[in-house]
């Protein structure tokens, strides 16, 4: 039962992951790239990694994929955009990710149908995560958030606006 | 005892870790390159957690958490570098940026 679940959701990852690589258009190739996230998703949940599972489908195919919507966006310009919008709003575009998030919707059904983990066993649960981060693992916490202010740092400074080019090459 | 065989679960992590590989040689596009990295770190991290779950850890999730923030960071500084690269260059063509000065 398990076992099947997983079998499908491993290929819907990897057939979304080969069309998302061979997608001409950026965004074309960003809605299979949500569809394989939510896709590991689910295989996390099968595997018994619950909280790992909600953190994939909040934090990878929520927050870091509407950072790749918001500069795909802000690199089109003007009348473009309008013919792009027009072309990605054709049925041949949406109906491929649609079908398969509707699988993955299909087997979440199944899974809390059956009453939650599946026939997987060895669930490791958000408390003992939890407990493990923050004992033996506080360091890595810390180093964690140093990397996400480096990382804020970084994208605010190359986020500015334009940094000048002078002859010599100098950006000031 | 765990119903999905560690083998596979690896198998397919090794299988997606390929495909980003084949996407960041493969692909031009500044975007797509960033996007397929995504995937390749996707990759590693469901290896971690496959590893996890068949040993009942929690360090696999942790593991996984660390990645996470890794390319949550990344992403941040992958896309404004993308962003200065459109300026200047007015392409997201990886070819454009071949020379340096000095």
């Amino acid at each position: 039962m398990a076992l099947t679940l997983f079998y499908i959701t491993s290929a819907v990852a990897v057939f979304s992951t080969v069309m998302m690589i061979t997608r001409f258009n950026a965004v074309h190739g960003l809605l299979y790239l949500i569809l394989s996230l939510l896709a590991i998703g689910v295989l996390f949940f099968l595997l018994g990694a619950h909280f790992a599972a909600v953190l994939e489908v909040i934090i990878y195919a929520g927050a870091i994929m509407v950072l790749f919507v918001f500069v795909i966006m802000m690199l089109n310009q003007g009348q473009k955009t309008i013919e792009q919008e027009r072309v990605w709003l054709q049925p041949g575009t949406w109906v491929g990710p649609s079908l398969l998030a509707v699988i993955l919707f299909v087997e979440m059904v199944i899974i809390v149908g059956y009453g939650g983990g599946a026939a997987t066993g060895n669930v490791v649960n958000a408390k003992q995560v939890g407990i493990a981060l923050y004992g033996p693992y506080l360091l890595a916490v810390e180093l964690a958030s140093m990397l996400l202010l480096a990382g804020l740092v970084g994208a605010y400074h190359f986020g500015k606006p334009m940094l000048k080019v002078t002859k010599t090459g100098r950006s000031s | 005892m765990n119903g999905i065989p560690m083998e596979h679960g690896l198998l397919l992590s090794i299988v997606l870790f390929l495909l980003g590989l084949t996407g960041v040689l493969v692909r031009r596009n500044l975007i797509m390159i960033l996007m397929s990295l995504e995937v390749m770190l996707n990759a590693t991290g469901l290896a971690f957690i496959v590893a996890g779950s068949r040993w009942g850890e929690a360090d696999g999730q942790i593991m996984f958490l660390l990645i996470l923030t890794l390319a949550a960071a990344e992403v941040g500084v992958g896309l404004g570098l993308a962003l200065q690269v459109f300026r200047r260059w007015h392409t997201l063509d990886a070819d454009v940026l071949t020379g340096m000065k000095g």
